[in-house]
């Protein structure tokens, strides 16, 4: 099993080590562009209980980052697999189990968003933000590029073109991204929203790595959120590739 | 090696493959035969486990579908009819992932890597990343990603559709000299010439129905080894004869001019369903 995950993980290492370079600088526009704007721009007149809005923010551009990253990285390379290029026949045919396709395949969306994440915090470092990763913002951080990984090869599994990836993509991470706790403290929210938000995986990332970040204890609701949302994911996951044939 | 027993398969109301029956003994190289739609591809699909039959039986040297999938996957090679060949990858990478998928040992795929690239004459573009490959190239390293595990049964389906004729050919050499190493080939085709030069036995379909089955030549000397075509008014006129002689004859007591030549498996295909393969 663990030689099978390893295999699928393989491949994708491949793709993404010859292109490591241009991978890296590409993940470094994004995030400067948000820290140049809400950190240096817009939030220099704002202060939080966290301090400076650029140290409350970090975190939330971490957590939809990776959330995006992570999603991406699975969900439109296997959609494109499943759909166009038919290279997912190649994993059908062989015999492997459907969980270790699915988790080899998680595992390398987790590998991309840790690698985004690990450029957002140089930079945050260098616009002169103060964070403080511990082993819980390790956790938190993985947990959530492994639920939006997972998420990413449901929607890809679901969706039956590209198009309706796009539509995934803006009826679902786009809301979360702004709504989730990551820009503005979600108590801000009106009650029922407010209420909502508290269910999103997404939110529960941005509160567990600004805790932890700033070297406070990690809410374990949080994690435990982010876990079950995992499991759901995966779960979910193996059904549909198991189901992939008509 | 390969027993089909009952397969039918439906697509909600419609029916893509009805019952079919089929035995294909072990080194045989065997034809499905159709035209597009006729249920070729999806007995392909369900052999190989790519969609589930909605009844029927299948055995694979033995092993029962859809009971033994991991065994059987072990000893069929598959070359789809796209190019489906990870283009992200180069032509080593390519067969170094299916060989890990196969769990094949580490040094034991390095060999068999380099066997294979000389086998399919790409060995001084292993290193190369499979999108600058040429169609041809590319069904050539497909042959050699199905046989990297060394399958006792190979798919193939519609190998050379799209190559040029000389590409075909030399696809066909590839394909000849694996079924004379004993390997089983299941190849499903809609050119004539490709059922007919390559197939010791063809099963021709039809709306997913099996209407023919025998050897090339069994099946065309059943019509009668030589046709007469001719021109009666607009009309386009053919008739068959066991021998060229009894043609001749024909031809001379016409009083349009006329063709013989000998009868192919399009004949066949005419003759059992009023169309043509490529209709």
């Amino acid at each position: 099993m663990i030689g099978q995950v390893w295999t699928v993980f393989w491949r994708d290492w491949i793709v993404l080590r010859r292109r490591l370079g241009r991978y890296i600088l590409a993940r470094m526009i994004s995030p400067i562009l948000y820290l140049v704007a809400f950190g240096w721009g817009l939030g220099r007149n704002i202060k939080t209980s966290h301090g400076s809005y650029l140290d409350f923010i970090v975190p939330g551009i971490i957590a939809l980052n990776s959330m995006t990253i992570s999603f991406n990285a699975v969900g439109t390379p296997v959609n494109m697999s499943r759909l166009y290029h038919k290279t997912l026949e190649e994993y059908l045919l062989a015999p492997i189990s459907v969980g270790s396709y699915v988790l080899g395949k998680v595992l390398a969306g987790v590998l991309r968003g840790l690698i985004s994440s690990a450029v957002i915090i140089i930079l945050a470092y260098l616009f002169g933000a103060h964070l403080w990763p511990n082993g819980w913002f390790l956790l938190a951080l993985f947990l959530n590029c492994a639920v939006f990984a997972a998420l990413g090869l449901v929607a890809a599994m679901m969706m039956n073109s590209h198009e309706e990836m796009s539509n995934f993509n803006t009826y679902v991470l786009t809301p979360m991204s702004f709504l989730c706790a990551t820009f503005f403290s979600a108590n801000q929210l009106p009650a029922f929203l407010h209420w909502g938000i508290e269910m999103l995986p997404l939110t529960h990332a941005s509160y567990a790595l600004r805790q932890s970040g700033m070297g406070g204890k990690v809410p374990i609701v949080s994690i435990i959120v982010l876990v079950s949302y995992f499991g759901l994911f995966l779960g979910i996951g193996i059904c549909q590739m198991k189901q992939v044939r008509e | 090696m390969i027993e089909i027993a009952g397969l039918t398969k439906k697509y909600g109301d419609r029916t893509a493959v009805s019952d079919l029956n089929l035995a294909i003994s072990r080194g045989e190289l065997f034809g499905l035969l159709g035209p597009n739609g006729a249920g070729k591809t999806t007995t392909i699909k369900v052999l190989t486990m790519l969609t589930q039959p909605t009844a029927g039986r299948i055995a694979i040297n033995g092993c029962q579908l859809p009971q033994d999938e991991r065994r059987i996957k072990a000893m069929i090679g598959v070359v789809s009819q796209h190019l489906n060949l990870d283009i992200e990858l180069t032509a080593r990478e390519n067969l170094e992932l299916h060989g890990r998928l196969h769990q094949i040992p580490v040094e034991a795929r390095k060999q068999r890597i380099d066997e294979l690239l000389d086998f399919v004459e790409l060995r001084e573009r292993g290193n190369d990343m499979v999108q600058t490959f040429s169609g041809g190239m590319k069904r050539r390293l497909m042959i050699a990603r199905a046989l990297f595990h060394h399958p006792q049964v190979l798919f193939l389906d519609e190998p050379t559709v799209g190559l040029d004729p000389g590409v075909r050919r030399r696809l066909w050499g590839l394909i000849r000299s694996l079924a004379s190493e004993g390997l089983t080939v299941l190849l499903t085709t809609h050119y004539i010439e490709e059922a007919e030069n390559l197939c010791n036995r063809v099963a021709i379909l039809h709306q997913g129905k099996l209407i023919a089955l025998d050897s090339p030549s069994s099946l065309c000397q059943g019509l009668g080894e030589y046709v007469v075509e001719w021109l009666d008014g607009e009309n386009s006129k053919s008739r068959f004869f066991a021998d060229r002689l009894t043609a001749a004859e024909f031809v001379g007591a016409l009083t349009t001019e006329a063709t013989i030549r000998r009868s192919n498996l399009e004949d066949v295909f005419v003759e059992l369903t009023g169309r043509k393969v490529a209709e």
